[in-house]
């Protein structure tokens, strides 16, 4: 087994004692069940505690970041393969922005739901989550080349420290800017962070104050406006920007040595600065406050043409410098220091580590597995990295009680166990309602997942016959085409009629239509209901064919012939002739072989047809050859009629 | 692309939205509306509010994001919501409850009125009341047990149940007339009840030949009270008119999936609104003229002609409605889909006036105040 990369946090247990006590456990699907025990007999206590790892996903805020996160996620699945990479470079990071934004709404509602201690520390978490997939976003999706790289990540830089633009306008608002004591901050700031124009203009403010050093000012002015920026658009290639730019240079370090600013140490802080100046940038430490931010201001005045593959080294070194040696680095330094060495993976691992949630590693490996950035990395278990990320993180959502249908679509897109893992985890969603019954049974249906169909349609169906609701038991062995089931009910059915003498539920019987089909039990009833409405009608030679049909064709369980031979009778006692020759003969054969060597099932209760009163009382009959014989004889008296006549 | 139409995520699986209905002399647009969740630990009615509505011409699609102003916990999954007035919503639980709740337009909030505990039950289990229609102040619901009850809003009791009035669930119910309702349940029947009779039959019964498709929605036409919409497990779209006895008159492919709601138009019911399981909510526009203009301004617009079963018999032309229209070059008949984009399943819709709204199972809401009617 390999070794703990951290130590593992523990997570105390209200009212238990250690000394007293030991623990007993057993996992769930995202979470562990833990009680107390003596491993006693008698003695036990009375409360299990549910430990869950992941408090996140029940955040209602945080809620929208699935959600939206999900919708994102489907559309990116759905980009052609078949388009050609540098037209899809693009689209990829038009989704890593939307995912982005999506990461800053959620901050920003985080950040109105003030006073809360745990909202703000979310809020920081994802914070931190903005800023590693912004730098990822800049190095590896959009893979700015060497002259464009300083420039994104001088964005990328801007986007986390936007404190200067509040100083900024709280100085511009105050009196007498000049004077601010956090005027010359937000002149380095703006400075440190590339922004010449807003730096020329709150300079323009000092200016004006000091007439007498006008000339430095201006000469200041000029230095800043004159910085060269590479401009990717522009005809200018990389080697034409970097003599311009080493020319500027020169003019400012020039400035410097003539001592130009002597006389306003800002103003020669400043043109320190513009040089690259290290000693002079890390006396700004606290306007720069994060090593990456001071990395990238010394890339901006020292190494504005770097190169994607330098930059580790520039990393280490700034943080090397910038950090106090003796402090322990933290998570999100090495993240980012991973990252700056193109070190994906690592930057996976780390990220896996300090997070509690998966959603952050799932959905950018995944976004950089489609940028075809991820080396096909066999794990031990079978499926690469993208799969087995998302593959936990959907598993983390079947445990909600409302985000499982999210985690569908991931599975779905997870070739290797997606299918498998789906169908595990969707039977042991909960059906409270008919409705959510149905969506799960959709969701299955679509996947060809027909087991899973029959298994829901059952429990859908039990539950239904077991409150009596024998139509909506019926529809459910329909949806499944469970035979077996079909044939349930109808047994159910007419143990109802025999025991009632009377059909319930017509409305369903009467109407079943092609369903009828389902089971030859099923056929029976609804067949041997229209006997009874043809009766009604007082179609008897229909209904008779209709009766005889249901014995000769085997439809009729043997155990109802008694009964439907019972039902010829009034069929027989009719003044006119009902029964063919023909058809009096296959009576007399069906009654033949009821009787023959098998037991005659007798009844419980006297049979009574619908709307049908025997001539004869059927409850003084005790056994019913008496009746047979009966029928015996009228059939042959019939008989002997018609070959007479 | 419908411009206008952004989609708000509120951390709620939606089950139901309907608007605030408003005065009917008042040209206003809708600004109210309500929603219920399902499937939450603890689910919610809300009360949203998408601001004023007189400003024209601004086609800034933040505007009228819609605002949360109150919301109430719901024990049980919102089945089914409805308006009884302005200030009472009535609410159909999958506890089998029937809710009033009552909105305090001073205060803002929303406090439980009345509330029918185990209205729809078995003997031993719950039974979700899956239904609700009103016609202040009577409402009538309709659940899994399969039975229809009667009740009077501001009285106790109820005013009459009819027991076992289907041996499957019922779906969902409409009033035909002010004594007359038609459910539809799953085994695919249309059923009439009269509640001037006395006793448990329906006065008529109505399904489609063939496979019996589970129905869930059902939705009449505005003016004319013997043309209902249906919508089932299929996904197709039947209109019937009740007159005309077993066989619907229109059959049209709507979605490929169950299709939850089906809604006319209430001022302009040549238009209809679908929504379904599979993530997409129609606009259907039929035109019985020969020169119509198109309405529609773009997006995605597919032609399908209806396959009506029978020609109208007779009677006076005005009277016979475009949907039923047997000709098919009398009639036409658009379809324009109204999401941006693929959603998880689109459950509940409503359409009042110009404004639009619906709500996913991806926990979000769509407005769109410029349906074009």
């Amino acid at each position: 087994m390999e070794e703990v990369d951290v130590e593992p946090t523990t997570t105390p247990i209200p009212g238990f004692d250690s000394n007293q006590k030991h623990l007993g456990f057993v996992w769930g699907p995202g979470d562990i069940l833990v009680y107390e025990t003596i491993y006693k007999a008698s003695g036990g206590c009375p409360f299990v505690h549910e430990v869950r790892k992941d408090e996140d996903i029940y955040s209602p805020i945080l809620r929208k970041l699935f959600n939206e996160s999900h919708h994102i996620f489907v559309g990116l699945q759905r980009i052609r393969e078949d388009l050609p990479s540098k037209n899809k470079k693009p689209q990829f990071v038009s989704i890593s922005k939307n995912y982005r934004s999506v990461i800053r709404a959620c901050m920003e509602e985080l950040q109105q739901v003030a006073g809360i201690v745990y909202v703000y520390h979310v809020s920081s978490c994802i914070i931190t989550l903005e800023l590693i997939w912004n730098l990822c976003e800049v190095l590896f999706i959009d893979a700015a080349p060497a002259g464009s790289l300083v420039l994104h990540l001088l964005d990328w830089v801007r986007l986390h420290k936007a404190d200067v633009d509040e100083k900024a306008r709280e100085v511009l608002a105050s009196e007498s800017p000049a004077e601010h004591q956090a005027y010359w901050d937000v002149v380095i700031s703006y400075v440190l962070q590339g922004r010449m124009d807003e730096a020329r203009q709150v300079l323009v403010k000092q200016a004006a104050l000091q007439p007498a050093a006008r000339v430095m000012f201006k000469l200041l002015d000029n230095l800043l406006m004159k910085m060269p920026i590479f401009n990717p658009g522009e005809t200018q290639t990389l080697t034409e920007f970097d003599v311009k730019w080493r020319h500027w240079r020169e003019e400012v370090d020039h400035c410097l040595q003539d001592q130009s600013f002597a006389s306003n140490r800002h103003l020669e802080d400043i043109c320190k600065i513009l040089v690259g100046d290290e000693d002079v940038l890390l006396e700004y430490k606290e306007l720069l406050s994060t090593w990456y931010h001071f990395l990238v201001t010394r890339l901006l005045f020292s190494h504005p043409t770097v190169k994607p593959t330098e930059l580790h080294y520039y990393a280490q070194s700034s943080m090397h410098m910038f950090l106090d040696t003796r402090s322990v680095p933290e998570p999100l330094d090495s993240i980012l220091l991973a990252a700056f060495e193109f070190d994906i993976h690592q930057v996976i691992k780390d990220c896996s580590i300090a997070l509690n949630n998966w959603w952050f590693v799932g959905h950018l490996t995944d976004l950089l597995d489609h940028c075809k950035l991820l080396q096909s990395h066999n794990l031990h278990f079978g499926s690469n990295l993208r799969e087995f990320l998302l593959l936990e993180y959907a598993s983390g959502l079947f445990t909600h009680h409302s985000l499982w249908q999210l985690a569908v679509d991931y599975f779905d897109h997870c070739p290797e166990f997606g299918r498998v893992y789906l169908e595990l985890q969707i039977e042991r969603v909960p059906l409270d309602t008919e409705r959510k019954a149905l969506k799960v049974i959709r969701i299955c249906e679509q996947r060809q997942m027909t087991e899973q169909v029959r298994s829901i349609c059952k429990i859908m169906a039990k539950k239904a016959l077991r409150n009596n609701r024998l139509g909506s038991a019926l529809s459910w062995s329909i949806r499944a085409k469970d035979a077996a089931f079909a044939t349930l009910i109808s047994e159910r059915f007419l143990q109802d009629y025999c025991a009632k003498g009377t059909f319930s539920d017509l409305d369903l019987i009467d109407n079943l239509g092609p369903a009828m089909l389902l089971s030859d039990r099923l056929t029976f009833l609804g067949k041997y209901r229209e006997f009874h409405r043809l009766y009604g009608e007082k179609r008897f030679s229909d209904a008779a064919k209709l009766l005889l049909s249901l014995m000769t064709a085997k439809i009729a369980p043997h155990s109802f012939w008694m009964t439907l031979l019972t039902d010829a009778l009034p069929l027989l006692e009719q003044k006119e002739v009902i029964f063919s020759a023909d058809q009096t003969h296959e009576l007399m054969f069906c009654l033949e072989e009821l009787t023959s060597g098998k037991s005659v099932p007798t009844p419980d209760r006297p049979m009574q047809v619908l709307g049908y009163t025997p001539p004869y009382p059927l409850s003084n009959v005790c056994f019913p050859f008496n009746l047979l014989i009966h029928c015996f004889i009228i059939c042959s008296n019939l008989y002997s009629c018609l070959a007479r006549g | 692309m419908m411009e206008g139409i952004n989609a708000k995520y509120v951390s709620q699986k939606i089950s139901k939205t309907r608007w605030r209905p408003v005065s009917s002399s008042s040209l206003q647009q809708p600004d109210i509306f309500a929603t219920g969740s399902w499937d939450n630990e603890d689910n919610k009615i809300s009360i949203w509010s998408i601001g004023e509505n007189g400003i024209s011409g601004l086609d800034n699609e933040f505007e009228g994001d819609p605002q949360l102003v109150c919301e109430h916990k719901h024990n049980g999954d919102v089945l089914d919501l409805q308006f009884l007035d302005q200030d009472r919503i009535v609410t159909a639980s999958s506890t089998g409850a029937v809710i009033i709740f009552r909105h305090h337009h001073n205060s803002q909030t929303l406090s439980v009125s009345q509330l029918w505990e185990r209205a729809h039950h078995y003997p031993c289990d719950n039974a979700p009341c899956t239904g609700i229609v009103c016609n202040s102040p009577e409402i009538v619901t309709v659940g899994e047990d399969g039975r229809i009850i009667l009740f009077r809003a501001d009285q106790e009791g109820v005013l009459r149940t009819i027991e076992n009035a289907d041996s499957s669930t019922i779906h969902d119910v409409t009033f035909l007339r002010t004594t007359e309702i038609l459910t539809v349940n799953s085994i695919g029947q249309l059923k009439i009840w009269d509640f001037r009779q006395q006793g448990n039959e329906p006065s008529q019964i109505l399904s489609l030949t063939g496979d019996r498709v589970p129905l869930h929605c059902v939705d009449r036409h505005p003016n004319q009270q013997h043309i209902v919409a249906t919508g089932g497990q299929d996904g197709m779209l039947c209109i019937w008119d009740v007159r005309q006895g077993n066989m619907p008159f229109s059959l049209m492919e709507a979605h490929s999936a169950e299709m939850w709601e089906v809604h006319f138009h209430p001022s302009n019911p040549d238009h209809l609104f679908s929504c379904s399981e599979d993530g997409s909510l129609l606009h259907w526009e039929t035109s019985s003229n020969s020169d119509t203009p198109s309405f529609l301004q773009g997006g995605r617009n597919t032609s399908i002609v209806s396959r009506s079963a029978i020609a109208p018999a007779g009677g006076n032309q005005s009277l016979i409605s475009s949907w039923l229209t047997g000709d098919s070059s009398k009639g036409r008949l658009e379809t324009t889909h109204m999401l941006p984009s693929q959603t998880l399943s689109v459950n509940s819709l409503d359409v009042l006036g110009q404004c639009l709204v619906c709500g996913t199972d991806g926990e979000a809401i769509y407005v769109n105040r410029r349906v074009p009617i």
